[in-house]
């Protein structure tokens, strides 16, 4: 052998799946990505153990990718040692990224998420309102669970995170680039999102001409022109606040981006870049060219964005520097 | 008391694991299946925006998005008073039975079929798709590849996106189909159609046609008498986007046949302290624990859910493998566990074939692709997901806002069995504290048929769930440790 192959390791904490399916979705590319590299440790796909792992040498492991959020010990561990015994850390997909959808339950606490799911949901028969306990002792024995914790954190919130796969899940063109950059040892500086540095709307074919808008549109109140802006038809698109590299899909198929690229580059956080992208959008049509509005017309405008924690921030609460709602003990 | 603990690696990220508690002879007390994931979905998506519901709650399986996205959908539309177009209804079905193809390709090839086709006894290393590779071939590799490739394809063309899809809107989907896109899907489905096919072929010659895996289908230890349930057409044929709700007992006959809004007189969910997961049963026959029979309303969903609770499929190549699986096993219901991988190449037969159907509707391009909503109320909507029927529930204020949700999700509705089956297949193979490599690998097969999805079923989609067993004497200290 000429040259060892790099050896990466895949692996997942709080997700849905998705982020793993995204690579199934390199297709035939994965037989290359075989060829390229050893994989160390998928528990999905390959039989490596969990303490092959702890015994591995600290960096061992040339590139990790780890998808899901960190919100129990057990993750935060894994994390831990896979940066330990990792040279390259990837933070693979939107919920190590910035917390994503899941990442929204830091609306709310776990008292509360409990007395939902278990107490209130319609279909529940729980007359003795029984809910689910770390240490639970049957007649055979104990049976332990792990900690449910009030906060979902992002990664980098938990070990230090070399670079960032935006997306949810990561477009297979970003995941192939980056499997690419890795073959020619051509990766970006650490810290680098590996994605285009543009906003959505640099990939958007929409006609835009930044208009003032005075009325905001519900998605299902309005069938829109295929050719125009979103915005400009008065639906609220996260586009301007958003990362690109999907080429504006969710925009062809007639749907606004709703921000799982997370913040556009250059921004501090893409709730407050979507609101001040709005701040210069919302208006009324004024032939002067005035721009004073009274406090009930500014109120009225604002009014209309329902849910804007949900809105804003619908995949990037956990990173966001509002990160949770404050729990009222 | 001994304990022993099969927990899958997934334990360390919160996926499930067994715990098996042996007697003082060795012999199985007791196993049990914990879910130590909880998200909390029901709770943080109150105060969303209703319209975005499809897309929030395809994050609770990147496997399986499709049906929240359409369970969710339809519960839209019951919620806005609104009936979508005969063609908005036609492309979501389409795009139901895409997810399918790629689904239940998904789960066969990657996941099953390494027990089958490298061999139960095969070592661990080589039981996966990798392995498939290697016995099968490059080729058939791609054509397996290729056609997953398919579904995702063709729920991409219709959604947007394949992993997280973004069409649905309450009386119908954002974009209509345009006559290339039609074409092209038309292709791939009738590609799918030969493919499953060649699937069926490749289960009859290398599952059906060896006795020992014949045998290992039909045994004790994977068979388990329940209540079936499944969405049904007109004639009882299964359905996956719409219906009614069939249930069979466990003797075949019909118990109960009902409209989905009625799903709150029927099924009830059941807690306990030692799980994330809830325990889903029949109202009418009522929670008696972890037991089988017609004593107790627990019952299974998913490909052998669907077809036991049926009487045949609408199309005509899987409606001739059905009739062949029946008879095979004497009759219905199929109690065995192990033929939920049968059922799987039967549905993704007819998920191929009614792709091709629907694909050359004349009606499928119209541009006719939406209603009108009417104002914000309740709603509930049903879909068949690939591992079962998934019921969404919301009840939405005057700004559709989401004020309350509930969801029962596909795989939780077979829980129970699952905890069950586990359970019965150690009882039948561990002995005498014995516990080697061949007997956990029976064990996971239990529950791998269910193509279980908690947390998520991807996480185990490339392959085998690793294992380690810890085995514990009566003072609980470890006295053996195994692991793959």
């Amino acid at each position: 052998m000429s040259k060892s192959k790099l050896k990466i390791a895949f692996y997942w904490a709080a997700s849905c799946g998705g982020c793993e399916i995204a690579v199934l979705d390199l297709n035939e590319k994965i037989l290359d990505v075989l060829n390229l590299a050893d994989i160390v440790f998928w528990p999905v796909a390959l039989d490596v153990k969990y303490k092959d792992v702890e015994a591995l040498p600290d960096k061992h492991i040339d590139i990790t990718f780890f998808n899901g959020s960190v919100r129990n010990s057990e993750q935060e561990h894994m994390a831990k040692l896979l940066r330990k015994k990792s040279k390259t850390l990837v933070a693979f997909g939107s919920c190590a990224h910035e917390g994503c959808i899941p990442g929204l339950a830091n609306l709310n606490s776990k008292q509360e998420i409990f007395e939902q799911v278990y107490l209130k949901d319609v279909s529940n028969i729980n007359p003795e309102s029984v809910t689910p306990k770390t240490e639970t002792v049957v007649k055979e024995g104990t049976l332990k669970l792990p900690e449910f914790y009030d906060t979902v954190k992002t990664l980098d919130q938990t070990v230090e995170v070399d670079y960032y796969l935006p997306g949810c899940p990561p477009p297979v063109e970003l995941i192939a680039a980056a499997v690419d950059a890795i073959a020619k040892n051509s990766l970006p500086p650490k810290g680098s999102v590996l994605a285009p540095p543009k906003a959505v709307c640099d990939e958007c074919k929409r006609k835009r001409d930044n208009k003032k808008i005075s009325k905001l549109y519900r998605v299902y109140e309005k069938d829109p022109d295929p050719e125009i802006c979103l915005l400009d038809q008065g639906i609220l698109c996260m586009g301007p606040a958003t990362r690109s590299g999907c080429g504006a899909r969710c925009l062809k198929v007639n749907m606004p981006c709703t921000g799982c690229g997370g913040k556009a580059p250059n921004v501090p956080e893409q709730g407050a870049a979507m609101l001040s992208a709005l701040a210069s959008i919302l208006g009324y049509k004024n032939e002067s060219g005035e721009t004073k509005y009274t406090e009930k017309e500014v109120e009225d405008l604002i009014n209309q964005i329902k849910d804007p924690a949900g809105t804003f921030y619908m995949y990037s609460l956990p990173a966001s520097i509002l990160k949770r709602k404050v729990i009222k003990k | 008391m001994k304990e022993i603990l099969i927990d899958p690696i997934t334990r360390l990220e919160g996926h499930g694991n067994i715990s098996i508690f042996l007697n003082d002879n060795g012999e199985v007390e007791n196993a049990y299946l914990k879910i130590p994931e909880l998200r909390g979905f029901e709770k943080f998506c109150i105060g969303r925006r209703a319209e975005f519901m499809p897309q929030l709650t395809t994050r609770i399986c990147g496997v399986c998005p499709v049906a929240h996205h359409f369970a969710s959908a339809k519960t839209l539309d019951a919620a806005f008073k609104v009936e979508p177009t005969p063609t908005a209804k036609k492309l979501r079905e389409l795009m139901n039975a895409a997810y399918f193809i790629y689904d239940h390709t998904l789960h066969f090839y990657y996941l099953s079929a390494p027990d089958f086709i490298v061999g139960i006894d095969a070592p661990p290393e080589k039981r996966n798709i990798i392995g498939i590779i290697e016995k099968a071939g490059l080729d058939v590799a791609k054509n397996i590849i290729k056609h997953r490739a398919y579904g995702q394809k063709i729920t991409e063309l219709i959604g947007g996106k394949a992993t997280h899809p973004v069409c649905a809107l309450p009386g119908g989907v954002s974009k209509a189909l345009s006559e290339e896109n039609r074409q092209e899907i038309e292709k791939m489905a009738t590609s799918c159609v030969d493919f499953a096919k060649f699937s069926l072929k490749l289960f009859h010659d290398v599952v059906l046609g060896n006795a020992k895996y014949l045998d290992l289908i039909k045994s004790n230890a994977y068979s388990m008498p329940t209540y079936y349930m499944g969405l049904v057409d007109e004639n009882n044929k299964v359905n996956f986007y719409d219906g009614k709700i069939r249930v069979v007992d466990p003797y075949g006959k019909e118990f109960l046949k009902f409209s989905p809004q009625d799903y709150l007189k029927h099924v009830g969910e059941h807690v306990e302290e030692w799980t994330y997961s809830k325990f889903p049963y029949l109202k009418a026959v009522g929670w008696k624990g972890l037991v089988a029979g017609a004593e107790n309303g627990i019952y299974r969903v998913g490909p052998l859910g669907r077809l036991n609770a049926s009487e045949g499929m609408a199309t005509p190549i899987a409606q001739a493998e059905y009739e062949e699986m029946y008879k095979t096993f004497g009759g219905k219901p199929i109690h065995s566990t192990l033929a939920f991988h049968w059922a799987r190449l039967i549905e993704l037969t007819y998920a191929a074939e009614r792709a091709v159907e629907l694909v050359k509707d004349p009606e499928i391009t119209s541009t006719n692709i939406r209603n009108k909503p009417g104002e914000p109320g309740e709603g509930i909507g049903v879909v068949e997901a690939a591992r079962g029927t998934l019921f969404h529930h919301y009840k939405l204020d005057k700004d559709a806002l989401v004020k309350d949700v509930n969801m029962v999700v596909a795989t939780t509705n077979n829980y129970p069995s699952i905890c069950m089956s586990v359970r019965d297949a150690a009882k039948g193979l561990i002995h005498n504290g014995k516990v080697d490599q061949g007997i956990l690998n029976m064990v996971e097969m239990a529950f791998r048929a269910y193509d279980p999805c908690f947390g998520c079923a991807t996480h185990t989609a490339i392959g085998q769930m690793p294992l380690t067993v810890e085995v514990y004497n009566s003072q609980k200290q470890l006295i053996q440790k195994l692991s793959r």
